[in-house]
């Protein structure tokens, strides 16, 4: 395998993780909630599938636990924010405070171990074509899972009936309410989906890319994840796209590091973080605003009787 | 089973201030049953997070330490959630005032430089963290960039900007290598207001800060105007009350505060640059800014209040061995109960079981 290969094969695992974790986020924004709590929800995650993964020694296990964890944190918020029509963006972020905080607590014990490498699977036939072959089909099943999932959400939000509910909760919950159209119990699915992913997500970091846990391992990607709806205009193909060029720039940050070419290494840290902004900009540049944004995103929700 | 809510009519003012008293106790049960659950007692976990540090007058003074820079934070970020404008980057201004302030300090250090220093150092600190505020509040203003995403971006950037400082060029040359600068000239130092103590004049900014906003929010057309913007931006906007401009000052104010608490806590607290500056005053404030019900006296007690949970935290670590994420989680349970308990002040809340009207 050359250098190039490697590197190839990295922006695959470096992306993964974001694509999956804003794949749930969009969801759950399309429903009409922002849930600012991707960061904790992600971190709960990467605790608890590791925490699992190495007491019953099962990387099974151990995403079952990653997802759980995700999905009970989303179903906190979920409490807080239709239960109480609280404020989606001060819950988010207590939801994330209060993730990254649990996470040490669960993950403090399991700092040290280590997990063997998920095997990749081969799909046969698919897997000899020259270059391309190993690079998108010798992959973990997470890899494949996630474009699968990304199909899937697609055709759900354009094709299903379901799809097309949710869509309209998230434009107009008032509309949507005044139709008969479940309000709450939709966006309470969608927020649990949600949180299940980025638990998902924070499973195949854990389990996957680092195969340790540490504190703080997130690293502010469950933001990242929540720019890259934005940037995807709420949309999940586009999100693909988005999720594998912030990969990329975080592997080529990586690789420049090591190659130390006399830039400061925290010049190249900034780097995903700075494209993040720039990305955002030249999406509102084009634009001139957010543009997909679902209309009653944010918005508690009371209906009137 | 679902929750049904219903606006009240008329909103009691006892239960809006108790609400956040109540929201702080449910908390604490919460707290308790996690420290039952890590199989400590949360009799004696209580005792090490509030009752000690109450008794003791050297906690008593660590606590007017800690709650300094919440409350400056907190007091900033009240101008932009009044304004429903989420500058959730107070950490990464406080960090920048805390760079630009002490660039000053390194620049003058060995120097026969006078009393000028310190004042100095504070307005630069302002200057840095209202600038960098100012960064996500032009790019709302100009481009329509969602300021939540930016702010929190340039927290990372900002932290990653101090590593370099002083790991690179201010790293102190006869500090053994240490990642930190040189420690700061007396001139440059904010001094404790009694001798020997801890208490710095931080405090009175803190002070001051709450009685200046007291007074602009409650008596000025600019206090009117942020309600306004934030509770009813079309009635803002048909009055005539520029949005922009609005968006602009409260960020600059903010930033600034942040700034401020950042440039104070390292010349008065910690003395020198090092790669970590805060243990999170930033995001913490956005607890203390709502647990103060956005109001500057309600934030400053509520500064007291979470500072006594970092102080609680610390001696919890060394005294219970309880990891110090406890207090982190506690802070993310708090402000989601308050949250919550705004919720029911305003709405009456039932639990429908099925059957109960569908």
């Amino acid at each position: 395998m050359t250098t190039f290969e490697a590197i190839l094969l990295t922006i695959v695992t470096a992306s993964t993780p974001l694509l999956i974790a804003a794949l749930g986020e969009l969801v759950t924004e399309r429903s009409g909630v922002l849930n600012l709590g991707v960061e904790g929800m992600m971190a709960m995650g990467a605790a608890c599938s590791f925490a699992a993964a190495v007491t019953f020694d099962s990387t099974l296990i151990g995403v079952m636990a990653g997802m759980m964890a995700g999905a009970l944190m989303a179903a906190l918020f979920a409490l807080v924010v239709l239960g109480f029509a609280a404020n989606q963006v001060g819950s988010g972020l207590a939801l994330t405070i209060f993730g990254l905080g649990l996470s040490g607590l669960i993950g403090a014990p399991f700092v040290g171990a280590r997990r063997d490498p998920v095997p990749p699977v081969d799909i046969p036939g698919l897997s000899d074509i020259p270059f391309i072959g190993r690079l998108f089909f010798e992959q973990d099943l997470f890899v494949y899972s996630s474009v699968a999932l990304t199909i899937l959400i697609a055709l759900y939000l354009t094709r299903t009936r379901s799809g097309l509910t949710l869509r309209s909760i998230g434009e107009n919950h008032t509309s949507a309410n005044a139709l008969g159209l479940p309000v709450l119990r939709v966006r309470f699915v969608a927020i649990l989906f949600g949180g299940a992913c980025a638990g998902l997500a924070g499973a195949y970091l854990a389990l996957v890319y680092t195969r340790f846990w540490s504190p703080g391992m997130t690293a502010g990607r469950g933001w990242i994840a929540l720019a890259l709806v934005v940037f995807a205009a709420w949309r999940p193909g586009w999100l693909l796209i988005g999720a594998y060029i912030f990969g990329a720039a975080t592997v080529l940050q990586l690789h420049a590091q090591a190659a130390q070419f006399g830039v400061p290494s925290q010049v190249l840290s900034a780097v995903p973080y700075l494209a993040t902004i720039l990305a955002l900009l030249l999406l509102s540049l084009r634009h001139g605003r957010a543009v997909g944004a679902p209309g009653s995103l944010g918005a508690p929700f009371v209906p009137d009787r | 089973m679902r929750f049904e809510l219903t606006p009240r009519t008329t909103v009691s003012p006892v239960a809006r201030a108790l609400a956040p008293v109540a929201a702080f106790i449910v908390s604490f049960l919460i707290a308790g049953f996690v420290i039952w659950l890590m199989g400590r007692s949360p009799i004696a976990a209580f005792d090490v997070y509030v009752l000690q540090p109450l008794s003791d007058p050297w906690s008593l003074q660590e606590l007017l330490v800690k709650a300094t820079p919440l409350a400056l934070i907190a007091i900033g970020l009240s101008y932009c959630f009044r304004a429903s404008l989420w500058n959730i980057g107070a950490e990464g201004q406080y960090v920048m005032g805390a760079i630009l302030g002490s660039w000053l300090a390194l620049k003058t250090h060995g120097t026969e430089a006078g009393f000028w220093v310190l004042p100095l150092m504070l307005v630069l600190g302002i200057v840095g963290g209202a600038l960098y505020g100012l960064v996500p509040a032009f790019l709302k203003t100009r481009f329509g960039v969602n300021e939540i995403l930016t702010s929190l971006m340039l927290v990372y950037v900002a932290q990653l900007t101090l590593d370099y400082l002083v790991r690179g060029p201010w790293r102190d040359p006869k500090g053994f290598n240490f990642p930190q600068s040189v420690t700061f000239d007396p001139s440059a130092t904010l001094p404790p207001i009694l001798e020997s103590g801890r208490v710095h004049y931080g405090v009175f900014f803190a002070v001051i800060a709450v009685l200046v906003t007291a007074v602009i929010l409650g008596r000025t057309l600019f206090g009117y105007r942020l309600k306004l913007t934030g509770d009813a931006p079309r009635a803002a906007r048909f009055a005539g009350f520029n949005s922009r401009a609005t968006t602009m000052a409260v960020f600059a104010i903010s930033g600034g505060l942040a700034g401020l608490a950042g440039i104070s806590e390292v010349s008065g607290q910690i003395g020198q640059l090092q790669p970590s500056i805060s243990p999170g005053y930033g995001f913490t404030a956005i607890t203390v800014a709502f647990l103060g019900r956005l109001n500057p006296l309600g934030i400053l007690v509520a500064a007291l209040v979470v500072a006594l949970t970092f102080i609680g935290g610390e001696s919890a670590q060394i005294l219970l061995r309880l990891p110090l994420d406890l207090t982190q989680a506690f802070q993310g349970i708090l402000l989601l109960c308050v949250l919550a308990a705004d919720a029911l002040v305003s709405y009456r809340i039932r639990l429908v079981t099925r059957g109960g009207g569908k």
